[in-house]
């Protein structure tokens, strides 16, 4: 611990490692030397907590695995015996099982801010990138996760989304057919789902790693959406937001363990306590919650191919939104027209959450389609004419100067 | 399509692709059921054991007749506070199959508490051909494979009535008014108070016998619940006092700062 704090370490040993293979060093430059604006709100306590999770997960996963069957006769009596029988094997499902429920919250708080503050933009839109493209993974590792317990909701679940790709022209069926190794759900998809499942989070991993390099080249964004310029600016990571993103962790526990240990249950699908039956369809067939808005984005349109398409450009339009958002300015704080808009977003989506737990009928199809177009819109139209036609309030001179009151727009940067 | 059911969506999809699966006959309607006091709601609820004992009574002397546990052995019953020997002795009432023996032939011997809870038919074809084509669902999972678990059980149990005028009944069903579509294949299991003789002088009403067994099978379905709020509650008290450490500390680091 010695060699831990700043400046030359102190111990022969690591001075040896460190010369040959400079580890300690690169800690030392991560978590000391490396300059944090010193502003930061508790909206900036998601990423550390995503990066948890993510170990969490794999943990949890890993151990899971080791009494766990992919076979479609033994898969759904291999995860009651575990958590029958296993010691704490109830513990390590409904954390693995809320988990990606929690891992799935965190990230999504985690983009909202990055939209509200205008992450994406220069010099982070490949941080960005990296994002969506560690979502779509987390996307891809939660849905072949869920078939696993090969319950009802698992099996048909797994038949719904997986023909999705048979809308796609000439080649679909083909690739439905190799999505499923076979031409039904069954014991070979199983088979190749927990296979991905278990590779996937650690390309999560990779990709996190890369998020986080480009997350240190140019250092976090803040609240106030302005580079740093100084010391005055910056405060080391250490202990500062070591110390706030310990509590921030303490307070997020307390809700994912009030889940686990109280409600195990109740984010779940009780259809998915039935073991898998292809002769029988469940009476709704609903995904998870955090699939839900995509869910409804699917299904507004009668047309299944464009359907697939609209549910893959709600990904994607997230990939080329640095170049969509025209406005020079990064936070909303200063944008007094996006600073609303916002807001409408986060409605709408909540909005498709709504729509896409109920069968689409009704005032749910309108609700539903108002919502998603609203969404694209969103982004392909408010977004590039609110950057042009919005006069953006003066920015503070410096982070620094704001926080600590001095200089004239910073008294107004800090009372919204 | 935009009025049609997911359902259909998914029928279409698997018929797309050469698979038929049977199409629902109708969309039954959901009846949410009364809520009901159990013992373990709540975040130090525990399962009542005498309710337990009595509850498992009822499933043995009843509901056992068509509906098999699966996921219980004999020796989880030590959990709702039977001894080793009465353990024992519940399982030497049973016969089970075991084998392949030196001659390499399958033989029936006595129950022992290792072993599964055995189910009232061979295999599920055998329960469809004593039952009139249904299926008696296994109820080791039930309370949590129904939405509103416990009190849909309860709600099913006590809710057999006569048809109301005019509602048409098909052969061989039993009118419920917590089962969707109303139209139920179960004979009503509970048909008279005194049905099951207690021997721990509690009155076996319908409402009592119903109580009981679905608080057996809350247990069945959920046999760690006991050890997982004992735990929750030390980790939450834990959490809590991290948490108020955390944030003074914090307040502490960040004083330096402002």
């Amino acid at each position: 611990m010695a060699a831990s704090g700043p400046g030359a370490s102190s111990s022969r040993i690591v001075r040896w490692i460190d010369y040959r293979l400079p580890f300690v060093k690169f800690i030392n430059h991560e978590l000391y030397e490396y300059p944090t604006p010193r502003n930061l709100t508790y909206w900036w306590n998601f990423g550390s907590l995503a990066g948890i999770m993510l170990v969490i997960m794999i943990v949890t996963g890993i151990v899971l695995a080791m009494h766990y069957t992919p076979q479609s006769d033994l898969a759904f009596d291999s995860v009651e015996r575990l958590m029958r029988d296993v010691n704490y094997g109830w513990l390590l499902r409904y954390l693995h099982m809320n988990g990606a429920s929690m891992f799935f919250i965190v990230v999504y708080i985690h983009i909202f801010r990055g939209l509200y503050y205008g992450s994406y933009k220069y010099p982070r839109e490949l941080l960005w990138m990296l994002g969506v493209v560690i979502l779509l993974l987390m996307m891809a590792t939660a849905f072949m996760g869920y078939v696993l317990p090969w319950g009802q909701m698992s099996y048909w679940g797994a038949t719904v989304i997986t023909n999705l790709f048979s809308a796609i022209p000439v080649v679909g069926n083909k690739i439905v057919t190799l999505l499923w190794g076979g031409y039904t759900v069954g014991n070979p998809t199983l088979n190749r789902f927990f296979s991905l499942h278990y590779l996937l989070p650690f390309v999560i991993v990779a990709v996190v790693g890369l998020h986080l390099i480009a997350l240190h080249t140019h250092g976090s964004n803040n609240p106030l959406g302005i580079d740093h310029k100084g010391p005055g600016d910056t405060i080391p990571f250490h202990p500062y937001y070591t110390i706030k993103d310990m509590f921030g962790l303490g307070v997020f526990l307390l809700v994912y363990a009030g889940l686990v240990f109280y409600a195990p249950n109740l984010l779940g699908d009780p259809q998915n306590y039935i073991p898998a039956n292809p002769l029988q369809t469940p009476p709704d067939i609903v995904p998870e919650w955090y699939f839900l808005p995509f869910y409804a984005i699917l299904r507004s349109v009668p047309n299944k191919l464009f359907g697939v398409i609209l549910l893959f450009s709600s990904i994607g339009v997230l990939f080329i939104l640095p170049w969509l958002d025209t406005s020079p300015v990064r936070s909303a704080r200063f944008r007094p027209v996006y600073k609303w808009v916002f807001w409408l977003l986060v409605i709408a989506v909540v909005a498709l959450g709504w729509v896409g737990a109920h069968p689409p009928e009704g005032v749910y199809v309108t609700v539903g389609r108002i919502a998603t177009i609203y969404y694209f819109l969103h982004f392909l139209v408010l977004f590039p004419l609110i950057g042009k036609l919005e006069r953006p309030r003066p920015l503070p001179l410096s982070i620094g100067a704001a926080v600590l009151g001095r200089g004239g727009a910073a008294a107004a940067a800090e009372s919204d | 399509m935009t009025t049609a059911r997911l359902t259909l969506l998914a029928a279409a999809a698997a018929l797309a692709c050469g698979f038929a699966g049977p199409a629902r006959a109708q969309e039954p309607e959901a009846v949410t059921p009364a809520h009901q006091q159990w013992s373990f709601d709540g975040v130090f609820g525990t399962y009542d054991r005498a309710a337990l004992q009595r509850g498992f009574q009822v499933y043995k002397e009843v509901c056992a007749a068509c509906h098999p546990v699966k996921h219980l052995a004999f020796r989880d019953l030590a959990e709702i506070g039977y001894s080793e020997d009465q353990v024992k002795g519940i399982a030497a009432q049973y016969q089970v199959t075991d084998g392949p023996n030196d001659k390499g032939e399958m033989y029936q011997r006595p129950g022992r508490p290792s072993d599964p809870i055995p189910g009232p038919f061979p295999n599920d074809q055998a329960a469809r051909a004593a039952e009139n084509g249904a299926l008696p669902p296994d109820l080791s999972l039930i309370t949590k494979a129904r939405e509103h678990g416990p009190d849909y059980v309860y709600g099913i149990l006590t809710g057999f009535k006569e048809a109301p005028a005019g509602f048409k009944m098909m052969p061989n069903m039993y009118y419920n008014e917590i089962f969707p579509g109303h139209q139920i294949k179960m004979p009503p299991p509970l048909t008279a108070d005194g049905q099951v003789k207690y021997s721990d002088g509690t009155n076996p009403t319908i409402a009592q016998m119903a109580h009981d067994v679905v608080t057996f099978l809350s247990w069945a379905a959920e046999p760690t619940l006991e050890e997982r709020h004992r735990m929750g509650f030390k980790v939450m008290l834990f959490l809590v006092i991290a948490v108020v450490v955390l944030y003074a500390a914090k307040r502490r680091v960040w004083s330096a700062l402002h």
